[in-house]
């Protein structure tokens, strides 16, 4: 469109045109000016990250590095157990995911096409808990895990974040079946399709889009997590990849290139999340933006 | 995100309801599963800490019944003030500054970028901007607590550019912890609200900018007269969610400053997790955690209600 448009705008106002010419570089300039300086961090990250600690202290953040210094990488690798680290952040995260993705449908479709009564003031309820600060629950859930046995498990976590996934889940899914096409139903209903069957078979395939978002989601949200992680889990075998890094940081016994290099490898993941995901977060942006 | 009128608006018709409301008892039984665990982990835990706000306990024995003396010591506790003040700040630098910077910036790289350059060099920049988003807040954290360390990046810099007299322990020093706090809050919420805007500018009718330019409108009329109110939902979604994340912040506080120095930088809900574990006064934690969970909702409700007041406004025009 904009190009079937330009040259009559082009004969009516010539001078304007070449002065846009010129700003729309100033424009350009600017903006990429802070894009650059938002990944400024980034790029000191990466600088220090393969510097020795006697290089560092001798010529500062700055400079670049005396040599190709993979020391700290490995230092920061297997001081944590990285590998470990990184199982335990996927097992978490992945089993919130789909669990969550699960309990969510289950409850949106008693909520959204069940139409259960009183599904307002579920559904508000459970819009609430999404919202409440995670300081409201976390010492009786820290007092109960221990009590259960839990404390310190994975388990505890998982069960913790599916429920709190799923209380987003819920919300969302049920504002989307609350749109589901009737005919849909009622011809499963025809052929004698149950509302088991009817769920799995007929619901499902049809909100699959909204259901990988979702997937997406809750796995990148429940990576990220800090608090209840930080709370529950306490030892090397449990911990997940932001707690290993700040409870180590924490400690005061890492150097500027072992705090860099340990940043970088816990970041790696995410970003790497990022690329593989960023087409259905992409949509899934836009779609949760169009509600 | 949907409002709740919205779910409920097909279900009214009363023969419908009157009709399947024999059958309901089926699909309560989908709902079990997810009120079960519900109860479990948020309901029951979140009234058990209402009930240990009224008590004294240390997280062994019994707790003891005080009634709202937490409550009353509150009032006058200057860290629990500190905090909630240090809330407003982070909400400006969450919300605000993000919101405000974020709009202009996608609409030049919308606008301006996308339609004058190719749109690929306004995705790259958007990518930039929202790269910060991506990685856990945590480790932004600490690799902003480095660079603003002592002998951190921002102080080579600084160096560097002969500036050496404006060298600084910026997190250490009460009078510049908490704005280097705010200034790191700003760089990682900004991507959100550019991304969000510039999904909704993509909803809006291109023909609506090329009319306003044939008439001779310059950019900031478009901005205020199109671009602003086309993407308002949007623009509510964003105030709403990130004035939330921003009275819940946590990870960033405990990674770059614990909430020190002299509180100068603590949240309540730092507050209340030093309180619970630090010095294992359970009671007084709960009661800060019951006053910020109040205040998020009562903000909560406060957005929705003018969200829902501002459609109906629109609806009527």
């Amino acid at each position: 469109m904009a190009i079937t448009l330009t040259p009559p705008r082009r004969v009516r106002r010539p001078a304007d045109r070449r002065h846009r010419g010129v700003a729309r570089w100033i424009v350009l300039a600017l903006v990429g000016a802070a894009a650059l300086a938002m990944l400024v961090p980034f790029a000191f990250m990466l600088l220090n990250a393969f510097k020795s600690p006697g290089d560092y202290s001798t010529n500062g953040p700055l400079s670049w590095p005396g040599e190709f210094y993979t020391t700290g990488l490995r230092t920061y690798w297997e001081q944590v157990d990285f590998p470990v680290k990184l199982w335990n952040s996927v097992l978490i995260s992945g089993s919130v995911a789909v669990l969550a993705v699960v309990v969510s449908l289950l409850s949106a479709y008693a909520l959204g096409i069940g139409r259960i009564r009183g599904r307002l003031w579920i559904i508000g309820l459970f819009l609430l808990a999404n919202m409440l600060p995670q300081e409201a629950l976390i010492y009786p859930l820290y007092h109960f895990a221990k009590e259960a046995g839990l404390y310190n498990t994975r388990l505890a976590v998982i069960i913790i974040f599916t429920v709190i996934q799923a209380a987003f889940g819920t919300y969302l899914l049920a504002s989307v079946l609350g749109t589901f096409p009737r005919t849909l139903l009622e011809a499963a209903a025809l052929d004698g399709a149950g509302r088991w069957r009817t769920l799995w078979r007929v619901v499902l395939p049809n909100i699959r889009p909204t259901i990988s978002v979702l997937l997406v989601f809750f796995f990148i949200w429940t990576w990220n997590e800090f608090l209840i992680p930080l709370v529950m889990l306490i030892d090397n075998q449990t911990q997940t990849v932001p707690v290993a890094l700040a409870s180590l940081q924490g400690d005061r016994l890492m150097d500027a290139p072992t705090t860099n290099a340990g940043a970088l490898i816990s970041l790696l993941p995410a970003i790497l999340f990022f690329l593989i995901f960023q087409r259905t977060l992409s949509r899934g942006i836009t779609a949760g933006a169009d509600k | 995100m949907a409002s709740l009128d919205t779910v409920d608006a097909p279900a009214r018709k009363p023969a419908g309801r009157r009709r399947r409301s024999g059958s309901d008892a089926g699909y309560w039984l989908y709902l079990l599963p997810g009120a079960v665990l519900f109860l479990l982990v948020i309901g029951g835990p979140l009234v058990y800490t209402g009930y240990l706000s009224l008590t004294k306990w240390s997280g062994v024995g019994d707790p003891t019944f005080i009634g709202l003396d937490n409550y009353r010591d509150l009032l006058t506790d200057d860290v629990f003030w500190t905090s909630f003040q240090n809330t407003v700040a982070m909400i400006i630098a969450m919300v605000v500054l993000p919101t405000l910077i974020g709009l202009v910036l996608a609409a030049v790289l919308f606008d301006t970028i996308g339609r004058r350059f190719r749109p690929r060099t306004a995705a790259a920049l958007r990518a930039a901007f929202y790269l910060p988003q991506v990685l856990p807040v945590v480790v932004a954290g600490i690799v902003w607590g480095w660079i603003l360390r002592p002998d951190g990046a921002l102080n080579g810099l600084l160096d560097a550019v002969g500036l050496g007299s404006l060298t600084h322990d910026w997190l250490g020093d009460p009078n510049t912890a908490l704005p280097a706090v705010m200034a790191v809050m700003i760089w990682v919420q900004l991507g959100y609200p550019v991304v969000v805007f510039m999904a909704a500018l993509e909803r809006v009718n291109p023909e609506l900018y090329e009319a306003a330019e044939i008439d001779g409108a310059g950019w900031f009329r478009r901005f205020r007269a199109i671009t602003l109110p086309q993407i308002r939902p949007e623009t509510f979604v964003v105030g709403l969610t990130c004035t939330i994340a921003a009275m819940k912040v946590f990870g960033p506080i405990f990674a770059l400053t614990r909430g020190g120095p002299e509180n100068a930088t603590n949240v309540p809900s730092y507050f209340a997790y030093f309180t619970f574990f630090k010095r294992l006064q359970v009671g007084y934690g709960s009661a800060i955690s019951m006053v910020l969970t109040l205040i998020i909702v009562v903000v909560a409700v406060l957005f929705i209600r003018a969200q829902n007041r501002a459609e109906r406004r629109d609806g009527v025009l």
